[in-house]
């Protein structure tokens, strides 16, 4: 017996027009991740931890919770295009100068956090950062260093 | 030469790779043909297994299923006691105890067939507490329940206590902690009977898991390969317990001839593998008129679960700092680890030294009360100078600065002011403050001929192009290890940290460095990548073709001529103690530890008296770690340590039912996020070790000992109250709070 053919789902990643393959309501982070972008992570698979954070249309989601279908038409940025092919984006910078990242495994979902305050409120105050990455879990840092590259970010990016 | 490499901020050498989301962590890589495996476990704590069945409506044969019969070697975790199964056969000792491993093409599939095996047990009688396994109703391990005891002892007590002018009890608890790497365990393994097995994965000691394997499949070294992957944290808790995964992943390879990728979630992760040692600790001191110490005696028991796995070393490191940064004539430590039917508890940062010294620190307060003292009035008058001898024996040659760690924390945090303000102001107030202190010590390295025995190995190799590889078994983890060893090494070359590169840890290429533990890898083994880099630096000046001063294209041209004349150019190197250095295994004394990190910390808190709820406002974290190599990353380890640390104080709580944990997630299991940490202020003051790499000591576990008692006796002085069991979550700081209403 012939296999069902897999579902697909059209939408945008990173700029470019995909066909995401899965079940529509299997989780965008395993089509992501099954379409070569690994970049997106796994902690914990209930929304709290925000390692698989992506903007979906401009929107900073959990992909463990987000249902493919909800990809249909629509627009995803992800770690892997938040840098352009020669250099990294001002955030990406700032967690390297600053000691932002640690282990690692949190700063994709951390760096497209960040990507989401900065869009929304150019000129953040540390309080600000603070509520922006209360969705973002990181174990190694204490956050201070990720308070202070987000910081550094907003001034590279305003000058 | 170039600039001095060890003590600037270089860039982390995987940074890039990490913030652009390129880096390679173990589920991030599927070859062709994976199968996902996953494991069956005991549904209770005890009891004999009677038959496993198998429900005939999933066709088993479309799966690989392994169970203890299909293990080709021994089915022993080969650690310190022979104890562990890989895979239960006859009885299961504590929930989730691995049993049955099922593996499928897809991953879904695999998971649902884990609920159509049932396995039937005869239940026995658990023990689940300190209490009852010492009462030794059952009998679950050994003869006694005790994994192992230790006794520190040291002048004469008993006759210190006839003496005293005051004595002073107490008996403080901790709970489990979990380590919670955002990343959990996970491996890939491919193995067949003719090339032997191979691992990939999250691990923090390729080493541990290559003697693992050897062992499981019976096979020689030369079969066996582990790699490291990216790991995305460890801080222990991928010590130990990797060794059983990739042993499963392997055995489910070796069965099914293909790879298989064995991935724990979220709850599996939580449930099933290691968490930080629960403790009781009670504390009988004796103090003189003058306000000194007289002599402490110091019950520290710790539970280590079913299985022996690294208690005995836990407990070993837990005893020696019991009695913490102190000069005290009279001393006794009794430390017991005994044996629960819960998953075995194991390595987490600190390693039993944050679970004695939390008492400890705790105590003291009590005793300065007792003494008519200030806190820190109290400890600066008992502190240990140099000259002066730990309980262990151990007599302190350098430099040590506790008294000037306190001034500057003192100062740093407005203590004497804040005291007395909150003193002054509590009384009107429903959100009440306290500000409080700890003073304590870590030992760097093994505990004592523990170096020794491991007798650690590094090489260096350089290149044509006059770049040199650093060949180590430490693992990145997130630490620093790849930045700092570049450091160490290009200082030692005087070349820059950017021509370093950094092996990744393969058994088949790198020496066995020892483990990724115990504070151990700047300081001992960062010091063996400073004598490797200088064996190909002497190389090439005994060779002639290095000038006493020279440039990065004359160090190039050297290695270029060096390797064209001989093949390769390699320097390695091999631990030996620093001397003079002294211990003895059998009478559990002598110099414990090469060196110690030294610090005082302060927290100051809010205690709100409506919802019981703690909040920390500040935290200062003054320190003596010898040279820092990076400043960046050495602030990074204390922060995330001390962001640890105060989780383990107020918010994570381990909730065991039957001997399970029954909160297994991060929504009701909590972690500190962003919006619940103070500033997290950092200062280091710079003592070198001469036996350190550039004059550096270990750092990594120090900063997980000292933020619980800081701020559980910033929080006594807030409500009036003594507090004595962590995590201080609302509920039980309320109920601390009614009984000391009744009584």
């Amino acid at each position: 017996m012939a296999e069902a053919p897999v579902p697909r789902v059209a939408c945008r990643v990173n700029g470019r027009r995909v066909a995401l393959e899965g079940h529509p309501m299997s989780r965008l982070l395993d089509a992501l991740r099954l379409s070569g972008l690994t970049g997106t992570k796994e902690g914990c698979g209930e929304g709290e931890c925000g390692a698989c954070s992506v903007l979906l249309d401009g929107e900073l989601v959990n992909s463990c919770l987000t249902p493919l279908a909800h990809a249909d038409g629509r627009s995803i940025t992800t770690i892997e295009g938040v840098a352009s092919d020669v250099a990294l984006h001002g955030i990406q910078q700032s967690f390297l100068e600053c000691g932002g990242s640690q282990c690692g495994i949190c700063t994709p979902g951390m760096v497209l956090a960040a990507f989401d305050l900065l869009s929304r409120n150019p000129n953040p105050s540390e309080e600000d950062v603070r509520v922006a990455l209360a969705g973002n879990l990181c174990r190694c840092t204490g956050y201070m260093r990720i308070f202070a590259a987000v910081l550094d970010a907003r001034r590279r990016l305003g000058s | 030469m170039d600039a001095p490499q060890i003590g600037r901020s270089v860039l982390r050498k995987e940074g890039r790779a990490k913030v652009t989301g390129q880096a390679l962590y173990v589920d991030d890589v599927t070859p062709a043909g994976t199968l996902h495996g996953v494991t069956v476990r005991s549904p209770i704590a005890r009891g004999r297994i009677i038959a496993i069945r198998f429900d005939p409506s999933i066709p088993w044969g479309e799966y690989t299923v392994v169970t203890a019969k299909d293990i080709p070697g021994v089915n022993i975790v080969k650690l310190i006691a022979d104890d562990q199964p890989y895979l239960a056969s006859e009885a299961v000792n504590h929930p989730e105890e691995p049993v049955v491993l099922i593996a499928h093409r897809d991953r879904a599939r695999a998971a649902e067939a884990r609920r159509h095996v049932t396995i039937e047990i005869d239940p026995l009688p658990p023990v689940f507490t300190i209490e009852e396994s010492l009462a030794r109703r059952e009998i679950i391990w050994g003869a006694d329940n005790v994994f192992k005891h230790y006794s520190v002892a040291k002048g004469d007590v008993d006759a210190a206590f006839a003496n005293a002018a005051a004595v002073v009890e107490g008996t403080y608890e901790t709970g489990a902690q979990e380590q919670l790497y955002i990343e959990p365990n996970g491996m890939l393994a491919v193995a067949d009977p003719r090339r032997g097995v191979t691992v990939w994965g999250s691990m923090q000691c390729p080493y541990y898991i290559h003697t693992a394997l050897a062992a499981l499949f019976n096979l020689p070294v030369d079969r066996i390969r582990v790699v490291q992957m990216e790991t995305g944290g460890g801080f222990g808790g991928k010590e130990e317990y990797p060794s059983v995964i990739a042993g499963h992943a392997a055995l489910l390879a070796w069965k099914s001839g293909r790879p298989v990728k064995m991935i724990y979630d979220r709850a599996e992760d939580m449930a099933a593998t290691t968490k930080r040692h629960p403790s009781r600790t009670r504390h009988r001191t004796a103090i003189g008129p003058d306000g000194r110490l007289l002599a402490m005696e110091i019950d520290f028991t710790i539970d280590g679960g079913a299985y022996c796995t690294l208690s005995p070393v836990v407990l070993s490191r837990g005893t020696i700092h019991a009695a913490g940064p102190y000069a005290c004539p009279n001393v006794r430590v009794s430390g017991r680890a005994v044996a629960t039917n819960a998953p075995p508890h194991g390595a987490f940062r600190g390693f039993g030294a944050p679970q004695s010294l939390f008492a400890l620190e705790r105590h003291m307060d009590k005793v300065a009360a007792a003494a008519g003292l200030a806190p820190d009035e109290f400890r600066r008058r008992n502190f240990i100078r140099t000259g002066d001898t730990l309980a262990v024996g151990q007599t302190i040659r350098e430099p040590v600065t506790m008294g000037a760690l306190l001034d500057r924390a003192l100062a740093l945090s407005d203590y004497h002011q804040k005291r007395q303000r909150f003193e002054r102001e509590n009384a009107r107030r429903s959100v009440r403050k306290g500000i409080g202190l700890a003073a304590f010590m870590h030992g760097a390295g093994f505990t004592g001929s523990g170096e020794v025995h491991l007798s650690s190995v590094v090489a260096a190799e350089a290149t044509v192009e006059g770049t040199v590889r650093i060949l180590s078994a430490s693992t990145e983890i997130g630490q620093g290890t790849n930045t700092i060893f570049s450091q160490i090494a290009a200082e030692a070359l005087g070349i820059d940290a950017a021509d370093i590169e950094i092996a990744q840890p393969d058994t088949a290429i790198v020496p066995n460095s020892g483990p990724t533990v115990a504070s151990r890898t700047c300081m001992v083994v960062g010091k063996l990548v400073e004598m490797a880099a200088l064996a190909v630096k002497h190389a090439l000046i005994d060779a002639g073709y290095l000038p006493a001063f020279y440039s990065r294209t004359e160090f190039r041209s050297a290695c270029a001529r060096y390797i064209e004349a001989f093949g390769t150019l390699r320097g390695a190197s091999q631990y030996a103690p620093p001397p003079g250095l002294k211990w003895d295994d059998e009478k559990y004394l002598g110099d414990a530890y090469g060196t110690y990190g030294w610090a005082v910390y302060v927290a100051e808190v809010s205690v709100d008296t409506r919802t019981w709820e703690t909040r920390v406002d500040d935290f200062v974290a003054v320190q003596e770690v010898g040279k820092v190599i990076n400043p960046t990353l050495a602030m990074g380890q204390i922060e995330g340590g001390v962001a640890q640390g105060i989780g383990w104080a107020l918010y994570e709580d381990v909730v065991w039912r039957e001997g399970r944990m029954i909160n297994a997630q991060m929504t009701n299991y909590i972690m500190p996020t962003s919006m619940d940490l103070p500033p997290i202020r950092v200062y280091f003051e710079e003592v070198p070790y001469a036996y350190g790499p550039g004059g550096a000591k270990g750092i990594g576990e120090l900063p997980m000992d000292g933020p619980a008692p800081a701020i559980f006796n910033a929080v006594a002085q807030a409500i009036g109250a003594d507090v004595t069991r962590l995590p201080l979550t609302p509920e039980r700081l309320m109920s601390v709070m009614e009984e000391s209403a009744v009584g």
